[in-house]
């Protein structure tokens, strides 16, 4: 079985997560653009970030055979920024036609602040002019009433609900989300949001219709191989293989694919890795022999790699 | 012809109407005034658009590519980066617009545009302006931007100065680059580039390390005292690449004690200019 993790901070990440991820069988990530665990206080600090998400992280991810995407945005909590966040909009539309950019996000709201408010709107508005998918981030705090609010603005700034993804689901929220006709999200977060038992249960309760998984893992607490790990343990609950596949792989393909930008042929006619390349000054050797794969690499069989 | 006519006819023998038609529509766009923002959008979206496919051109066309401006090899350029190049020209006015605008784009460049942005320095206005973007290009170590300068490139031999002109071809042997696509090598060795060669490759055989023959080309010229010395070790141990290398580095010493050296090895001289090894077999001299 592939996995696709589609969303993943992989820039807070090491190199040791790269590869277990790849031997798990995980081939392609979605990094969506967020906040970097304290606020940036100027746009020059968005645009070396931004950047580096299309650019050198994507590349680091690619000496590992793993295909990086990324999703394009201001996130809630820096739209507090009056003054950043009108400098940020302004640098947005540069990134968001990039090769790889798979949709605008993760965007929403966290506090439901009135700026929160411009500001998911404006990048709605954006989303439309260009014709992409939007992901959404739901807040933590008032969370059912925040999910609701973000599908209802989303409609009303004249997104098709199939053309959104509302993240960070829990069983309090899937109902809404999925009765309205977007695509749900689940973060495996250990200890907080979702955790893998109750993840079983759901897709148990409502199969495997437009419902995905994925870690946000980033600099805290968080597990990278998420999605393998709830895959097996869907398996081993006895949830029918097809509904394993569908979350844990080929959802996140279909909703995402539809920007163009994804495709499995990006991984199944995969380039082999070859490590000797560098970026910007750095390898991400530091004096190891480089990893050079003769033929296409080939995929360690899931199974075999998510039970050990 | 001009540059942007050769862009212009290659991307059209190329392109499916659909994209020359998006093609035409992003020229006419970026070509207002004050369209900064219609040019960025347009050259991101030049990969979406029109795709990445080779653009193939044949000898006529690289004949008329070094015509339109003297040592131009667009030989192993794509149809993005040519698209990208095109778009750039067409949005041109005075040069202080042209900088500024390249380097908000190099800000927020993905690997394959800046690898378009330095391969197009040699057809770029008011050439002498783009020395630091250059040198800024040269600095990157993701191996495919370095070499977009780097290789097949007439605009480094041209405009840069000694020291970064250096500073580009170590670099090269660092990250494994060769050295045989770097336009004017030999025209632009130095005396200090050779002692900086010839000091490289002592920290690497200290560390037991490999050292591409490449480098001897450099060194050959101003070959003596010490790097003679280097040269003799080379000849007489090398592998069979080394060996054929020091032969031709020594051959092109001014320095008549390499004459000399050359006299003492007279077997491995006499197969290297029997087989006529130049520069580029002799990485496959055996």
């Amino acid at each position: 079985m592939r996995f696709i993790d589609p969303h993943i901070h992989m820039s807070s990440r090491t190199t040791d997560d790269y590869e277990r991820m790849k031997a798990a069988g995980i081939v392609a990530v979605i990094e969506p653009a967020f906040w970097l665990g304290q606020p940036r206080t100027n746009v020059g600090s968005f645009i070396d970030y931004l950047s580096s998400i299309v650019g050198w992280e994507r590349f680091r991810a690619s000496q590992f055979g793993i295909h990086h995407y990324c999703t394009i945005g201001l996130n809630s909590k820096e739209a507090n920024n009056e003054a950043l966040a009108e400098a940020v909009l302004d640098i947005l539309p540069r990134y968001l036609s990039k090769e790889g950019v798979v949709a605008v996000g993760e965007i929403g709201y966290d506090d439901q602040t009135a700026l929160e408010d411009r500001y998911y709107r404006a990048q709605l508005q954006l989303a439309r002019e260009l014709d992409m998918l939007v992901m959404v981030h739901t807040p933590h705090r008032d969370k059912k009433a925040g999910t609701v609010r973000s599908m209802e603005v989303a409609i009303e700034m004249g997104m098709a609900p199939d053309k959104v993804i509302i993240d960070h689901n829990n069983e309090e929220t899937v109902r809404d989300v999925l009765d309205r006709g977007f695509w749900a999200g689940f973060t495996l977060y250990p200890q907080t949001k979702m955790g893998n038992e109750r993840m079983v249960e759901i897709v148990r309760q409502y199969g495997s219709d437009r419902i995905f998984i994925d870690s946000s893992a980033d600099w805290g607490v968080s597990d990278p191989l998420a999605v393998p790990k709830t895959a097996r343990l869907m398996l081993e609950r006895g949830i029918d293989p097809k509904d394993v596949e569908a979350t844990c792989y080929g959802n996140a393909l279909a909703a995402y694919g539809r920007s163009g930008q994804m495709d499995e042929s990006h991984w199944l006619n995969t380039e082999s890795i070859d490590q000797r390349e560098l970026f910007e000054g750095n390898s991400v050797l530091r004096g190891q022999n480089p990893r050079v794969d003769a033929a296409p690499a080939s995929q360690p069989p899931a199974a075999e790699m998510v039970y050990k | 012809m001009t540059v942007d006519t050769l862009l212009q006819r290659w991307l059209d023998q190329r392109l499916d109407p659909d994209a020359a038609q998006w093609l035409g529509e992003a020229l006419a766009s970026v070509s207002k005034v004050g369209a900064d923002r219609d040019l960025y959008r347009c050259v991101s979206l030049v990969s979406r658009k029109l795709g990445k496919a080779p653009l193939g051109l044949d000898a006529a066309a690289l004949g008329d590519a070094a015509q339109a401006r003297p040592g131009w090899d667009p030989s192993t350029w794509t149809i993005d980066q040519a698209a990208r190049i095109r778009l750039l020209l067409a949005a041109a006015t005075d040069s202080d617009t042209f900088v500024r605008r390249l380097d908000q784009l190099c800000a927020t460049a993905d690997m394959d545009e800046l690898v378009a942005f330095y391969r197009g320095l040699p057809v770029y206005p008011d050439p002498p302006r783009h020395r630091l973007r250059a040198a800024e290009g040269l600095r990157s170590n993701m191996r495919v931007v370095f070499e977009a300068v780097a290789h097949r490139n007439p605009y480094p031999a041209e405009q840069l100065a000694d020291e970064a002109w250096n500073q580009m071809v170590l670099k090269a042997l660092f990250v494994g680059s060769a050295l045989d696509p770097i336009v004017g090598l030999d025209r632009r060795a130095n005396a200090t580039l050779a002692r900086m060669l010839g000091d490289y490759a002592h920290e690497r055989w200290a560390a037991s390390r490999s050292i591409n023959p490449e480098l001897w080309r450099c060194v050959g010229p101003f070959a003596s005292g010490r790097l003679l010395a280097d040269l003799e070790r080379l000849i007489a141990n090398g592998s069979p690449p080394e060996r054929a290398a020091a032969v031709l580095a020594l051959r092109s010493a001014s320095d008549p004690e390499a004459g000399r050296l050359l006299e003492r090895h007279a077997g491995i001289r006499d197969i290297v200019s029997a087989r006529c090894v130049d520069w580029k077999s002799a990485l496959q001299f055996n």
